[in-house]
């Protein structure tokens, strides 16, 4: 089922289909690892709600919900 | 080769992600000879360190620490033109080296890949592989080294691991090398970047490096309007529709950078690293699980800031006054030293007064520095920002704004050096130019002298609320939401753009290295005082010779000199009388003692009337008058732009007490009490008048060490002048508007 990074929930893994847009934001998604194919997890969420915390590629991220609406994603 | 080429010096270009090292690698390798400057027109800080290497120089050159060499802004664009020798002030680089972390090689190949392509030869630091090791990754050094084609040096930086390879790496592999030229791109998109590098080439741009050719095909925005020469309207339209060309054949652009890129890693790593089977989570991760937990995350971060706070705010003080006492004793010394005159009032009152308020601040620079590069060096700083970016992006910042606004309640200036962190220029520069809102420990003297003197002491609700502490925080409070707006505003206008990427790396947990925070520590401090100090010393000296010419003892000592001269005599006929005979009250000698020194008072301040800061006072005073302030206010208050804490003194000199008032002094806050106007012999001071002179000093920009910092952080006058104008036009429109409005609502008249 295809959505949205952003949508994914602590403790969840998604596999990415692609990143939209072609602003700064997404290149730097892209260039931070997340390209399609690429497994990441959520593995928190900031006290305020926002951002949230990834590991991709076996290292911690961490992106705004606004940012992570970038990436579309399949549930694994 | 020749001999003379063999003696030229080397250049070699530093580059990396953040958070591998490099910093504690560069120092390292130069150690304390480097020189520190700006690149021109940017914000960049250009630092150059010296090494010699089996007799031969090398100029190494650090590089901003970046994922990409992807720039998006002036400021990124350094790092490529240094790199390809663009950058006229830096000689063409001979070698790259190249420092990545080695725990997290995949995304740290991606910047080795676009370096590689830039055809330079290149050395690879491979650093942290204790870290690697302590996360069970294993790596085939020699493998990686030949599947890249670079030498390949493992590091460790903090504890100075491996420099001597590296440094044998570099005088000995790099002038033969033949760099190798990756080509991860798909064929049709390679066949474009020749296609256009020959297009600019006919438009006569002369032959533009591929790297610069290819950025310019994936990176919308920034790098065509950066007017690289032969970038026409016409190859404009050319890079469009190749990329039309290339969309259609089912390459998405920009995203084949990162695919082609990341497919290249994976296969220079294929055979290279080994993980051990992962056992859960690391204990870093279950660290994090704490503390950025919803509750003990905020609870421990909270009480973080208040233990910095509390230091820069309380611990740094002893060491001020330790300072300051030094300062006072030395000022004496020269005083008794010298006779009367305008040099001894040079040397005491400008020169040693104005290069001990550039000293002072040391304390609370080293205390801030100390705190930010152990929380920097541990990894928590980019929890920090993680923990505070939701409430940041309100006011228009982000997460990374915090710390060095909360420092700047201290003192804007660690605060404004600490905004270096802050790689959006927008953001950096609206944090800058706010921070000297947030009510620095140099405004609490007022605060405390003006609230003593003029807030009553009245209590509510059951003693827990006081009026004059509530006032207190409201002179803070002012400041804060006056910040708030200001930024708000700032995001919207001047600064206006689009929102950064917070995309960050959170890396993992480390014990801080004690060298680099010593390093920390003493850099900024060394660098605060070498820049501001020539400055402040001589906008101190300005504000003393207006404050001491033209110096007319015939006019302004006459009217006292024969009860002086009565006084002196007194007290020299009491000197040879013996002593030991009983009268009632106090000794007559410190009667005649206290009639003395208030007559010497009342000359110093008679000095000031006639000086020129007198003058300058008296012809403001129609401008000052609607805020409810006395040509001797006003004159206090110009006295105190380039160090607001001078303002006490100053007050103590014009109110004839001498200059050596603090704010906890008695008879300072009588004689404020019992000031009055020259004309109508109404009081000067009350409530509205105190309220709007403690706004003004929230709001004002008195300090010159803060604008000469932000000059040196921001490479030119344009902001500290715009942040000058700005504060002090708001200090006098919020002075205005609390006198005018506190007159109306007590319903006095002055």
């Amino acid at each position: 089922m295809t959505t949205l990074l952003s949508e994914l929930a602590i403790g969840g893994s998604a596999r990415i289909i692609r990143v939209t847009g072609s602003g700064a934001i997404s290149m730097r998604l892209l260039e931070m690892g997340l390209t399609p194919g690429v497994t990441v997890s959520l593995l928190g969420v900031a006290p305020l709600g926002d951002p949230i915390e990834l590991d991709v590629r076996g290292y911690r991220l961490s992106v705004r919900r606004s940012e992570a609406a970038c990436v579309e994603i399949e549930r694994v | 080769m020749s001999v003379t080429t063999e003696r030229r010096t080397m250049t070699v270009a530093l580059l990396g992600n953040p958070n591998t090292g490099k910093s504690t690698l560069f120092n390292g390798l130069v150690g304390v000879r480097q020189r520190v400057g700006n690149y021109p027109g940017v914000t960049v800080e250009k630092k150059v360190g010296r090494l010699e290497i089996a007799g031969r120089l090398f100029d190494l050159i650090d590089l901003p620490g970046t994922y990409s060499l992807a720039p998006r802004s002036p400021d990124e664009m350094i790092a490529v033109e240094v790199l390809l020798g663009r950058q006229t002030d830096v000689a063409p680089p001979d070698a790259v080296l190249c420092i990545v972390d080695s725990s997290n090689l995949e995304r740290n190949l991606y910047l080795v890949s676009q370096v590689l392509e830039l055809g330079i030869p290149t050395i690879i630091a491979l650093n942290m592989m204790d870290v690697a090791a302590s996360r069970g990754i294993t790596i085939d050094v020699a493998r990686l080294q030949q599947q890249l084609g670079v030498p390949v040096v493992p590091t460790r930086a903090n504890h100075r691991q491996g420099l001597t390879e590296l440094k044998a790496g570099l005088a000995g592999a790099l002038p033969n090398q033949v760099a190798p030229s990756p080509k991860p791109f798909p064929e049709p998109f390679s066949a474009e970047v020749d296609a256009l590098q020959a297009c600019i080439e006919r438009r006569g741009g002369g032959v533009l490096p591929r790297y610069l050719v290819e950025r310019l095909l994936l990176d919308t925005g920034y790098l065509a309007q950066a007017g690289l020469p032969g970038v026409t309207p016409e190859v404009l339209q050319e890079l469009h529709a190749a990329r039309q060309r290339l969309e259609s054949a089912g390459i998405p652009l920009p995203a084949v950078e990162a695919i082609a890129r990341y497919q290249w890693v994976g296969q220079v790593l294929s055979g290279v690293i080994q993980r051990a089977a992962q056992p859960g989570l690391s204990r870093s991760d279950r660290l994090d699980r704490v503390l950025t937990h919803r509750v003990w995350g905020t609870l421990i971060f909270a009480a973080l800031m208040v233990l910095v706070f509390q230091a820069v705010f309380r611990w740094a003080v002893p060491v001020m006054e330790w300072i300051d006492g030094g300062v006072s004793a030395l000022g004496d010394a020269a005083a008794a030293w010298l006779p009367e005159g305008a040099v001894r009032s040079l040397l005491v009152d400008g020169v040693i007064a104005g290069a001990g308020g550039v000293l002072v601040f040391l304390p609370q620079i080293f205390v801030l520095f100390f705190f930010i590069a152990v929380l920097e060096d541990c990894g928590y700083m980019a929890r920090a920002a993680y923990l505070m970016d939701r409430l940041m992006v309100r006011v228009g910042l982000s997460g990374k704004s915090f710390i060095p606004l909360l420092s700047s309640f201290a003192c804007a200036i660690p605060g404004i050096l600490a905004a270096r962190v802050i790689e959006d220029r927008r953001d950096r520069l609206a944090t800058m130019l706010v921070a000297p809102l947030m009510s620095c420990s140099a405004r609490l003297p007022v605060y405390v002298l003006l609230i003593a003197a003029f807030i009553p002491p009245r209590h509510f609700l059951g003693g827990w609320v006081g009026l004059q502490g509530m006032t207190l925080l409201a002179m803070y409070g002012v400041g804060l939401l006056t910040a708030v707006l200001m930024a708000l505003c700032l995001k919207r206008t001047l600064l206006r753009g689009a929102t950064p990427p917070f995309v960050m790396e959170l890396p993992p947990y480390k014990l801080p290295c004690a060298r680099n925070v010593v390093y920390r520590m003493v850099d900024r401090g060394w660098a605060f005082v070498r820049r501001a100090g020539t400055l402040i010393v001589a906008v101190t000296v300005l504000v003393w010779a207006a404050a001491y010419y033209p110096h007319d003892a015939a006019e302004v000592e006459t009217p006292y000199r024969a009860e002086l001269a009565r006084l002196d005599a007194e007290l020299a006929a009491l000197r040879d009388e013996p002593a030991g005979r009983a009268e009632p009250g106090p000794p007559r000698r410190e009667v005649l003692e206290q009639q003395r020194d208030d007559l010497r008072n009342r000359v110093a301040g008679a000095y000031l009337h006639q000086s020129y800061l007198g003058r300058a006072g008296r012809w403001l005073e129609p401008l000052v008058r609607p805020l409810g302030w006395d040509w001797r206010v006003g004159c206090a208050v110009i006295a105190s732009f380039p160090a607001r804490e001078v303002v006490i003194g100053t007050l103590g000199v014009i109110y004839n007490l001498g200059a050596g008032q603090d704010e906890q002094s008695a008879p300072l806050r009588q004689r404020l009490r019992e000031a009055t106007w020259d004309d109508s012999g109404q009081p000067v001071f009350n409530v509205p008048v105190a309220l709007s002179l403690m706004v003004f000093f929230a709001l004002c920009a008195q300090c010159a060490s803060t604008l000469v910092v932000m000059r040196r952080e921001t490479n030119g006058w344009r902001w500290p002048a715009f942040t000058f104008c700005y504060m002090t036009g708001l200090a006098y429109v919020g002075a205005l508007l609390v006198y005018q409005g506190a007159r109306l609502l007590t319903g006095g008249d002055g």
